[in-house]
């Protein structure tokens, strides 16, 4: 038998940042992971040598990984973690930078992602992202991850029976809680109409099916809640966390996340269930991933996604608060920065301090992460449950 | 249907290719396309199948991985079609289809898919072809044979079909030449141009392909510069595939003839001949690659198993053959970029005067003219037609000095 997992009570999450996104930029990571730093820093009120943790991830750094950027931003930590795992990033990293506190092995660890956008950038990723996506997906013409997951949206359209309005009313509701974002690209409402016809890129998703590439940066402290306390920084703390790779490996094709497996391990851990969560940031990519983070994570059964849709609204005055933000849909994906931005919003919420629209009475969020499709499916999968500093 | 002729107010477009890019590992499905089978890696330990190639077993850690065939069948679990690829070969080719397949022998794959299956979930088979790029992709066709199925537009794209082609092929005077020009002809090409030096002479059966009406006989000595670019000026620009069937082929070794002149001449034909069909008729195909569906698609060598190892008793052109080989590998590294295939045929002895005193099995010309057209329609890079060629490159393939001993015995 397993051993029990210690808890994160000590652990603080506090001074969430976003350098704002772009479209294109001539800057490279270097620079947005430079700016995000100095937010963190000016906004916890510390000196830069307080900082004796760092956790970087970004897909746009090469040819240097976190220690190059340990001299391009002058710092000296005693820790320091480059954590490549795509859209899974901000919660492996949250975990890995979790444990360094409450060891002891770092005071405040900055957990930051940061990614350029130049106009081949998105092309000069897809044909570098893996063995697999060079051997067996590339060749294909699939146009990076869009032809992957038009596979399994196909997939779970046919068996579960989802329809494109399903798709739809996310995206749609996504785009109005983005409305009140200030760093979100898309500063348009959407309608249902406009989401239907778009048009095509890998049959059946369209183009608001896709998010769009840019370039921007997120960012956080971790630190022990007695340091945050004394830096009189608001912050919020974690319940539970889980981590899976490659977590069904003999699925002819993807319909579930690693979160299958080990939602009861994350809720057992937090102490509470599906129905006290408040708000939820899923990694949304595409739509279809949305249903299956919240089937996977318990919020309704395996292929009652749907349904589950069908029944609630999902703006952050909705029955089931989703991606307050306007999620990477409405915002924008700034690379390794997406895997970043709902833990970053999750924060905001829970210190009373969201840049849009507030969750009325926000006590417990659900964080989901989900990266890198490197071949057929989503490998890495991740979720945080985050509640306020002030409880408990 | 025969394609409309191309617009000529209209560019010539410049040919792009699919990604190239592999793995070290995943060339071994490069190397099975070549012959035209689909093999996948087999854990010889604990015999899981396993796609995409990698260097380790996913079951069990072995690296005792061996590419072994399969026979493709599986189920379509779902499908895409492609509108935006960040590719300009596919840009240009949008829509495209693609599905992934649940293999009966175990893993998932993405495959490019023809227009003639069903959506999922249906039965299908996945082939591994060469594509434009001259790298193995799959690609899932109808279970079943259907009418017009190499018609589909994608799976065009990995063939060089010979129907409504214009074809060059440079010796007519041969047995295998005159085969090769029947089957291209019973196949569908639209042109056939035949080569015929030596005129004066009066070859049989040459009056015969004369009356087939798509030949056009054209006076091409593959040992003349002059004869050979003299061609090329004239029909160059419109040849889409070229098959050299020009070949000199006398028997012994080096005791049983004094001098080099018998050497001299196997070699200016079948190596120095290709050459100079290489050099004049090279870059203008290159540069004809993407022409619409009218384009230049692939060279044919006629080439010998005897290429692979020496036969002594056939020593002179064993030797002739193997410098062509070498050759045609480089003609194929210079026609990579352009997309257009270079198909080398490696026959055992043929059936026919200068293999007089070699005993059967021998390959009938008709049969190496089947292969060539089914080569061309299938897509593949390598052919070794016929029993005897068979079992010479399996024996190769095992253990090239055993071999080399048991031919020095014939």
């Amino acid at each position: 038998m397993a051993a029990a997992r210690a808890s994160y009570d000590e652990v603080a999450l506090a001074v969430p940042v976003t350098v704002p996104y772009v479209r294109y930029s001539i800057r490279s990571a270097h620079w947005f992971a430079g700016r995000a730093l100095a937010l963190m820093i000016e906004g916890a009120g510390i000196d830069k040598e307080r900082i004796d943790g760092l956790c970087i991830s970004s897909f746009t750094l090469a040819p240097d990984t976190a220690v190059g950027l340990t001299q391009h931003l002058g710092l000296s930590p005693r820790w320091l973690d480059h954590i490549p795992m795509g859209g899974a990033s901000g919660i492996v990293a949250l975990r890995r930078a979790a444990r360094a506190v409450q060891c002891g092995d770092a005071e405040i660890v900055a957990c930051l992602a940061a990614d350029a956008n130049h106009p081949d950038t998105f092309r000069l990723n897809l044909s570098n992202f893996s063995q697999f996506a060079q051997d067996a997906v590339y060749p294909y013409g699939a146009g990076g991850a869009n032809a992957s997951f038009a596979l399994l949206t196909d997939y779970y359209m046919r068996h579960y029976g989802a329809r494109r309005e399903d798709f739809g009313k996310l995206c749609v509701a996504q785009r109005q809680n983005a409305l009140r974002y200030p760093h979100a690209l898309f500063k348009k409402p959407l309608t249902l109409e406009e989401y239907l016809s778009a048009r095509p890129i890998a049959e059946p998703l369209r183009l608001f099916d896709c998010v769009m590439p840019c370039a921007g940066a997120e960012g956080l402290l971790v630190m022990r809640r007695e340091t945050a306390a004394a830096l009189r920084l608001p912050h919020a703390r974690i319940l539970g966390t889980i981590e899976r790779h490659n977590g069904f490996p003999a699925d002819p094709i993807q319909f579930r996340g690693g979160w299958a497996r080990d939602r009861d391990d994350l809720y057992a851990q937090a102490g509470i269930g599906p129905k006290d969560i408040d708000f939820v940031e899923t990694y949304d990519d595409y739509p279809v991933i949305n249903l299956m983070q919240i089937e996977d994570l318990g919020f309704c059964g395996k292929g009652e996604g749907p349904e589950f849709v069908r029944a609630h609204e999902f703006t952050v005055a909705g029955s089931f608060p989703l991606n307050t933000s306007g999620g990477q849909l409405s915002v924008g994906q700034a690379g390794a920065a997406g895997g970043f931005l709902g833990i970053v919003e999750a924060v905001r919420q829970l210190t009373g301090k969201p840049l849009g629209a507030a969750v009325p009475k926000a006590a417990f969020g659900l964080v989901s992460g989900f990266g890198m499709i490197n071949y057929d499916r989503g490998l890495c999968s991740g979720a945080a449950i985050l509640a306020r500093g002030d409880s408990a | 249907m025969r394609p409309k002729r191309k617009n000529p107010i209209l560019r010539t477009r410049l040919p792009t290719l699919p990604p190239h890019a592999r793995s070290r590992v995943a060339l071994g499905l490069t190397a099975a396309a070549a012959l035209g089978r689909l093999e996948l890696q087999r854990c010889r330990n604990c015999g899981a199948i396993q796609y995409p190639p990698r260097e380790t077993c996913h079951v069990c850690l072995s690296d005792r991985l061996v590419w072994e065939p399969q026979d493709g069948a599986g189920e379509l679990v779902s499908e895409t079609v492609v509108h935006i690829s960040q590719e300009l070969f596919f840009r240009e080719r949008a829509p495209w289809r693609l599905g992934l397949v649940r293999l009966d022998c175990g893993p998932s794959v993405i495959a490019h898919l023809h227009n003639g299956c069903a959506a999922p979930p249906a039965r299908l088979r996945v082939l591994n072809c060469l594509d434009r790029a001259g790298q193995a992709v799959l690609v899932a066709v109808p279970e079943k044979e259907t009418p017009n199925m190499a018609e589909d537009r994608q799976l065009r794209e990995m063939s060089c079909d010979p129907r409504n082609r214009k074809i060059l092929v440079t010796d007519g005077k041969t047995a295998v030449g005159q085969a090769i020009v029947d089957r291209l002809a019973a196949a569908g090409a639209e042109i056939i141009w035949v080569g015929y030096a030596e005129p004066w002479k009066k070859f049989p059966g040459f009056e015969r392909i004369k009356t087939i009406p798509q030949v056009t006989l054209m006076p091409l000595d593959v040992t003349e510069s002059v004869s050979v670019r003299e061609l090329a000026g004239e029909i160059g620009v419109k040849v889409d595939i070229l098959i050299n069937t020009a070949e000199h082929h006398r028997t012994f070794g080096i005791a049983a003839r004094a001098g080099t002149e018998v050497a001299r001449a196997e070699m200016d034909v079948n190596y120095l001949g290709l050459l100079r069909l290489a050099q004049e008729f090279g870059p203008v195909m290159r540069s004809r690659a993407a022409d619409g569906r009218n384009n230049a698609v692939a060279w044919v060598n006629l080439l010998s198993i005897f290429a692979l190892a020496n036969y002594p008793p056939h020593g002179t052109f064993s030797a002739s053959k193997a410098a062509a080989h070498s050759l045609a590998q480089c003609l194929r590294a210079e026609m990579l970029p352009s997309g257009i295939r270079v198909i080398n045929l490696y026959p055992g002895p043929i059936d026919d005067e200068w293999n007089q005193l070699i005993l059967p099995p021998k390959l009938a010309p008709a049969a190496l003219a089947a292969a060539v057209v089914k080569a061309l329609q299938d897509g593949v890079e390598d052919v070794y037609p016929g029993d005897i060629a068979q079992d010479w490159l399996a024996r190769w393939r095992d253990n090239p000095k055993a071999l080399e001993r048991e031919l020095a015995q014939s």
